[in-house]
């Protein structure tokens, strides 16, 4: 009787892992309160934001289910199309805002760039896996250059914040697969030494972003904007918040994209310092789950892309807070899992998908 | 072998991975400690300041500008009123390119060249102002073009604004003056004043005349409306509101028919005329020709316009009645008549003989009388009638400088007489001390003489004569004379009123007065002066030809009027009372190269008269000048420069 009655949910909830699916939903809950201020009470975004949500879920469930070994299957060709249509978008694609990044496939448009933010750990570690048992130092090249590859395709579209996301996720898997602390030190010092030529070909509009985050004051009304309004926001709300939809400075307009990049700007309005150390600690317990899991995992596969997810993970938390309260530039990082819009919902939500996979299938422990 | 590498490398890997795994941990707990440091910074260390801010993005504190107080005659005729009309205002510094901005505007609402220059002078005058006007006055048909395609232009919006408007246009234009631009220098002022705070949101303020003396009560007091806002500045909700109150109107003691008749009778003519209610200091008429058009300065005027004024040969911006200074010439003499009899130097029986000039003893210099040869016997009233300059010159001698500069000084000559505009000057009644400070020289006996028939260092305003002629009139009670009546609320209850108890009163023997009086009548009488002009009145017209020298004329020369240019003629001078028993009305009338007093002022002076006294509206031919000499018109004093040898 029991076992009868309890099938179905065991189908439901045995590749889930409770503990994470409870971190997200409490962060997604978070998100949604915060986007019906963000929007003034905008109900019908609020509701497509809960379906983006659910396809989110939906898909994950359906990620954390499928086996690793399937999983490791389509690194390659996931890799494999990314590329390509990275490649496309390079060629073809629809300019947007002075940005390329969007391919028009006639039925719908698509954003390469996420793709390859999942597929490029993948990939990686799917390469350190297949060359665990040897790994020369000419692997942790080929690597880097699967890396580099569609790195630089993003950055001459140009996303910064895409490219450095992926960037710093392939990086991740380079750093757990082993990479000596050395090379990772002389790369470090070859990278500050090149940073001048890096700002010569940057473009005029990211350079400006680098000199507004050193000066905001400087372009109050153009480019510093964005930072001096979030800025005035978090702190005006203090300790204790204004309260839920009583940011002023959420409510009047100030704050510019104040439901997707700048969400947490109006979260820590109304919300203040306690609702901050709440949503922190929240990503914090997400993260030691990851970390847990990652240290679990039975495969140099799915260690490295357990980690790579939830290193990442941490990524998008730090450089979208330090880009709301004035720490780093403005960079298009949504906040995982409260800010509004569906692709980055989905993507993160894949992550978390892998990484239950990883938690909830059988380990196959070589021994 | 293979195998064996491998599990040892594989466990090797796994610690490795660990660490590096509790390495990234650490690293990313202190990164998420340094977030937290920051939000403890901003929120906790800097919160208030960041609620300052907010405070400041979210509230806005827009000005109500207060209606500005309406100006009407002594009657309620409207002198100067507001009208609605809309403006199209752009904010200069909301719009990068302006040039290219006002050539998209120009294909929705017309904009002239002559808009596009007042508004560049505007923006070089006006950089305080956030908004200002590119076209003023706009039809509804604009108003609705541009409300159609306003989305394309952000930084320019419609605004309904109050205008000044003056419905009589030139009349009284020197009295009324007008409204302009407030400009960075009249910020200086109010902000030296404090009172920058009642002008947020003005954009006018009195420049000249009224408009500018009374600005004060004009202006009324600037409400405040406290409004929340959004980024783009739109208000979202008012949270208080405190109410303009509207500027105080103001009832002025002019009487328009008065002034546009007064006005009418100098014809093409330049000059001036102040007429005053000697028993209130009433100033009922106050004139200077030419006028303006008071209109024109309103929205600022353009260049064009503002070069025919400037520049104009006639100077009508120059307020002649306030400012211009005249030699007061013969119209000083029944000042210097009772002076005589006050002092006790003159007695009205008394007569002397005139040989036709006077010397001072020892001396060879003569001052001659306008009249070669003399008068004969000339008594006070004699003197006065037919302005007998020998009389006067021995007089002047007899009396000293110092009596003279005393006792005259009292009917206000030589001072600034305080009435309510702005600008005047104080003319000049030479004393001793006078020319010592002034000229650092001793006063010579020789000085006096021709200061006891105006001329010399005697200089005076329109205004002052006709306020002397009013204390005169009034037999010796002064009031200060004032162009506004009475200060009236927006209900027009009055709040303040002028006018209403005497400066001074002198103390003079009634007998002395009425010697003068009567000479005064008589000078408008057969035999008179002012004969001609005085032909006919159904009332004691009392009067005082005079004439001021513009230029010099050497001793032993004679002035000759058909010779002289017509510009270096002399100035023709009246002043005037009536009725002489009870004086309703004093005035003084100057007419630039006029010539002859008598000739040329005292007609004007007549019709004034009759419209204030008998209701005579003129025929257009009464203004026009009596052009022939007649005999009994007083002649030209002459005295030069070597006057004392």
């Amino acid at each position: 009787m029991d076992s009868v009655m309890l099938r179905p949910w065991h189908y439901l909830t045995r590749y889930v892992d409770g503990f994470l699916l409870c971190g997200i939903l409490l962060l997604m809950a978070i998100g949604l309160i915060t986007l019906f201020s963000a929007t003034d009470a905008n109900g019908a975004r609020v509701t497509s934001q809960a379906i983006n949500m659910l396809v989110a879920l939906g898909i994950m469930w359906l990620v954390a289910n499928i086996p690793l070994e399937h999983i490791m299957r389509i690194a390659v060709p996931l890799y494999a199309a990314g590329l390509f249509l990275l490649l496309c978008v390079a060629l073809f694609g629809e300019i947007n805002n002075g940005a390329r990044r969007w391919l028009n496939l006639g039925v719908t448009r698509i954003q390469p760039s996420e793709l390859m933010k999942i597929a490029v750990p993948l990939m990686m570690a799917w390469y350190f896996d297949k060359h665990e048992a040897t790994l020369r130092l000419r692997d942790y090249g080929v690597a880097t250059l699967l890396l580099l590859a569609p790195v630089l395709l993003i950055l001459r579209q140009p996303d910064l914040g895409t490219a450095l996301l992926i960037a710093s996720s392939g990086f991740y898997v380079l750093f757990f697969s082993g990479l000596s602390w050395r090379i990772m030190a002389s790369v470090t010092v070859a990278v500050g030494a090149s940073l001048p030529v890096l700002w010569s070909m940057m473009h005029d509009y990211q350079r400006k972003r680098v000199m507004t985050l050193l000066d905001p004051t400087q372009d109050a009304l153009g480019a510093g904007y964005h930072t001096i309004q979030s800025t005035i926001a978090i702190g005006s709300g203090g300790v204790l918040g204004k309260g839920w939809q009583q940011g002023t400075q959420t409510h009047l307009a100030f704050l510019p994209e104040r439901s997707t990049d700048f969400i947490f700007a109006v979260f820590s309005e109304e919300f203040g310092l306690i609702g901050n150390l709440l949503l922190l600690l929240l990503y914090l317990a997400i993260i030691a789950r990851g970390m847990v899991i990652a240290a679990n995992a039975p495969t140099q596969f799915t260690r490295l892309i357990a980690a790579s997810i939830t290193l990442t993970f941490f990524t998008y938390i730090f450089v979208n807070m330090g880009m709301v309260i004035g720490i780093l530039p403005v960079v298009g990082v949504p906040l995982p899992l409260i800010s509004y819009g569906g692709t980055s919902m989905v993507t993160m939500l894949l992550g978390f998908g892998i990484l239950m996979s990883i938690q909830t299938h059988p380990k196959l422990v070589k021994t | 072998m293979n195998h064996r590498i491998e599990l040892r490398s594989y466990s090797r890997e796994l610690h490795n991975f660990r660490l590096r795994l509790a390495i990234s941990a650490g690293f990313m707990l202190l990164l998420f400690l340094l977030l937290f440091a920051r939000f403890f910074y901003l929120q906790v260390s800097q919160r208030e300041h960041y609620h300052t801010l907010a405070e400041a993005n979210r509230i806005s504190i827009a000005p109500i500008v207060p209606n500005r107080g309406l100006i009407f005659d002594r009657n309620g005729v409207v002198l100067a009123h507001n009208y609605s009309a809309y403006t199209l205002e752009i904010v200069p510094s909301k719009i990068k390119n302006l040039e290219r901005l006002i050539n998209e505007l120009t294909t929705v609402v017309e904009i002239s060249a002559r808009d596009r220059k007042r508004f560049k002078k505007l923006m070089e005058e006006n950089r305080r102002f956030e908004s200002l006007p590119i076209r003023t006055r706009l039809s509804d048909v604009e108003v609705a073009r541009f409300a159609a395609n306003r989305y394309r232009f952000p930084g320019v919006e419609i605004k309904a604004r109050p205008f000044r408007q003056y419905p009589k246009g030139e009349l009284a234009s020197h009295v009324v003056g007008y409204i302009g631009r407030i400009n960075d220098k009249d910020l200086e002022r109010l902000e030296a004043d404090s009172e920058l705070a009642n002008y947020r949101g003005s954009q006018h303020m009195g420049k000249i005349g009224i408009e500018q003396s009374y600005e004060r009560e004009l202006h009324g007091i600037t409400g405040v409306e406290e409004m929340e806002t959004d980024a783009a500045g739109r208000a979202i909700r008012v949270i208080s509101r405190t109410p303009p109150s509207a500027g105080k109107n103001l009832k002025l003691s002019l009487d328009s028919k008065l002034q546009e008749v007064a006005e009418k009778a100098f014809g093409d003519r330049r000059g001036a005329l102040v007429a005053i209610e000697p028993a209130t200091g009433d100033v009922l008429a106050f004139v200077s020709r030419p006028g303006f058009d008071p209109n024109l300065f309103v929205d600022g005027i353009d260049a064009e316009s503002w070069d025919l004024l400037n520049n104009s040969i006639d100077r009508p911006l120059n307020n002649r009645a306030l400012r211009g200074l005249y030699p007061p010439g013969s119209t000083f003499k029944p000042f210097m008549a009772l002076a005589g009899l006050e002092l006790k130097k003159r007695w009205p029986g008394s007569a002397i003989s005139d040989p036709g000039y006077f010397s001072l003893p020892g001396s060879s210099h003569r001052f001659r009388d306008w009249k070669a040869g003399g008068h004969g016997l000339v008594d006070l009233h004699k003197s006065l009638v037919i302005s007998c300059d020998t009389y006067y010159y021995s007089l002047a001698h007899d009396l000293g400088i110092d009596n003279i500069y005393n006792f005259t000084g009292q009917f206000g000559l030589g001072k600034k007489t305080g009435i309510d505009i702005e600008g005047e000057v104080s003319g000049l009644l030479p004393s001793q001390a006078w020319k010592m400070k002034r000229h650092n020289q001793k006063w010579f006996g020789g000085d006096t003489i021709s200061v006891g028939i105006g001329q010399g260092y005697n200089l005076a305003t329109p205004l002052q004569l006709a306020f002397a002629t009013a204390v005169l009139a009034g037999n010796g009670t002064a009031f200060r004379p004032h162009l506004v009546k009475q200060v009236l609320d927006s209900n027009n209850r009055v709040v303040r009123e002028f006018g209403r108890s005497p400066l001074y009163r002198l103390k003079l023997d009634p007998a002395n007065l009425k010697a003068v009086h009567n000479a005064l009548v008589d000078v408008t009488r057969p035999g008179g002066t002012a004969a001609v002009a005085g032909a006919g009145a159904a009332y004691a017209f009392a009067g005082k030809t005079g004439t001021a020298q513009v230029v010099g004329v050497k001793q032993g020369e004679k002035y000759e009027e058909s010779k002289l240019h017509e510009r270096h003629r002399d100035h023709a001078l009246f002043v005037s009372y009536a009725p002489a028993e009870n004086p309703k009305i004093a005035l003084s009338v100057l007419v630039e190269n006029g010539g002859h007093g008598g000739a040329a002022a005292a007609p004007i002076a007549r019709v004034v008269m009759d419209y204030y006294l008998l209701g005579k509206v003129p025929q257009e031919a009464a203004a026009q000048p009596v052009d022939q000499v007649d005999e009994e018109d007083e002649e030209h004093e002459q005295d030069g420069e070597d006057g004392h040898g």
